[in-house]
């Protein structure tokens, strides 16, 4: 590789420099006097179809699910606006959650997600649009996915204050969940449910139920449930009495 | 003396526009212009609406990109190897001045971007109106003019192919996301008022003010919807005019000094 030694700057014409300073300087005052990037607020379209967006990825539908996801995150904070979660299409969230899911199946970040970002959006028919997709993905693989219906059902008790639809999933999750790996307090969450609704009657036969059943092998929790269903039945004589 | 500078100019550019016909250019971009086609073609096949808009606008983008990729590297690679075949050293040895070289080489390379840029519009003149793709073709011609003459810069500064291509990469890129950089950089997500993120905020306006606005050249907007670019491309020509005598004053002050 040829390398040129360099001559001083004398050696230049003079009105090089002259014409290098006066053309910065009119780029300078150029980029002043040009309006400033305005920031524009995008809404999300829908996603392509499901081969194209596996085309895309180019053989890692993996990789792709995973840049995908932090591009949605990244969606509320586009250039130079923060948008709130009640400004975003939600059925386009949710279409997009839907195709990242399908892309890795076994991804934990769309159903985090929806359940603990998205899900706290202060508007209770965005919050239910949310907590269907979940139930309607976690029903798909119950065992893996459990963890985000236990989310839901707090999301549908204590925010959306609906205890009829916290219920609901509450017996979707002890119905389908039923893997070694789902603890007991997700199995049993719909029994603790009715008990907080006054259905004393029910808890205490649902988890008698259980009791009975010999799903629950751990000492410690076969104890734990003994005192809640002694207790159990202390409220209805004490309901019985009144 | 006057008509000797631009017999050279005239001769330089003609030599540089042989070089490009003879070294199959015409054949590799018509190449790209058919791939671009078939993907514009086979996206809008596939688009359950706005078809004709997704391939407009993917044509539009694909070929751009290609038209300043491929004028890049050719421009760099044919300057560098004419600095190591001593071509420059033998043609300044006659009476031919830095300058004439220069707008020379710079003419004739901008000459092949004309014949790219046209191309490229005759090429979208099947999918877009007329007088929008005109508009559009002398955008793209002025970036890649700005393209142009900052390759020769980068030749002339750095005389490597790897390092000219990354500074040419690094610039193209940064010029034409320096409005979504700024806009992220003034709206952090934590502490805006922290001093590292100060700094920051205020290097990348910084930056902003050496850079060309080239996020505003060519626009597919352009393209598919109508009058979005009336009165954009008279603030692009003075754009154009202000960086391309920046670039070439730089340019020059590097050829000056070097010491053949």
């Amino acid at each position: 590789m040829h390398r040129y030694q360099e001559r001083s700057v004398k050696a230049l014409p003079v009105w090089i420099p002259i014409l290098l300073t006066v053309a910065m300087t009119a780029q300078i005052i150029w980029h002043m006097h040009r309006p400033d990037p305005i920031a524009h607020f995008h809404r999300l379209t829908p996603p392509p179809v499901q081969s194209v967006l596996e085309m895309m990825s180019l053989g890692d539908p993996v990789a792709m699910s995973k840049i995908l996801m932090l591009w949605l995150q990244a969606h509320d904070n586009q250039p130079g606006i923060s948008v709130p979660f009640r400004q975003l299409d939600y059925s386009m969230l949710i279409h997009w959650l839907e195709a990242i899911l399908k892309l890795d199946p076994r991804a934990h970040y769309p159903l985090l997600a929806a359940s603990r970002v998205y899900g706290e959006v202060p508007d209770a028919e965005k919050q239910r649009q949310i907590l269907a997709f979940v139930a309607r993905e976690f029903q798909k693989d119950p065992d893996h996915r459990w963890p985000w219906m236990a989310h839901a059902v707090y999301i549908a008790r204590h925010k959306l204050k609906d205890e009829q639809l916290a219920l609901k999933y509450a017996r979707l999750l002890a119905d389908k969940a039923r893997g070694e790996n789902v603890p007991g307090w997700a199995k049993q969450m719909h029994i603790f449910l009715l008990e907080d609704m006054g259905e004393i009657e029910s808890a205490k036969i649902l988890l008698g139920a259980l009791l009975e059943s010999g799903q629950i092998e751990d000492p410690n929790e076969q104890a734990f449930l003994y005192q809640r269903l002694a207790e159990l039945e202390g409220k209805r004589g004490q309901t019985g009495r009144q | 003396m006057g008509c000797n500078i631009l017999y050279a100019i005239f001769a330089i550019t003609r030599f540089t526009l042989l070089e490009a016909r003879r070294n199959r250019l015409v054949w590799l971009f018509l190449l790209l212009l058919a791939v671009a086609i078939a993907l514009a073609v086979f996206m809008g096949s596939i688009a359950i609406t706005e078809s004709q808009a997704i391939r407009t606008s993917v044509l539009a983008a694909v070929l751009r990109i290609f038209a300043v990729f491929l004028l890049s590297l050719y421009v760099i690679t044919s300057m560098v190897r004419e600095i190591n075949d001593k071509g420059m050293e033998l043609t300044l040895s006659l009476p031919v001045s830095r300058t004439s070289y220069f707008f020379g080489k710079l003419s004739g390379y901008s000459m092949i971007a004309v014949l790219v840029s046209v191309s490229i519009g005759l090429t979208l003149v099947f999918y877009a109106p007329f007088f929008q793709v005109f508009l559009w073709t002398i955008s793209l011609f002025f970036e890649l003019l700005i393209i142009t003459a900052l390759c020769l810069l980068c030749v002339f500064t750095f005389t490597q192919i790897t390092v000219a291509i990354t500074a040419v990469t690094v610039f193209y890129v940064l010029s034409r996301t320096i409005d979504a950089i700024q806009l992220m950089s003034r709206e952090p997500l934590i502490d805006p008022d922290s001093l590292p993120q100060v700094f920051i905020t205020r290097s990348i306006d910084l930056l902003a003010y050496v850079l060309p606005d080239l996020y505003r050249f060519s626009p597919s907007e352009w393209l598919i919807y109508p009058n979005t670019m009336t009165g954009q491309i008279l603030p692009i020509a003075v754009q154009t005019v202000i960086y391309l005598v920046l670039l070439v004053a730089a340019g020059l002050f590097d050829l000056y000094r070097k010491n053949l």
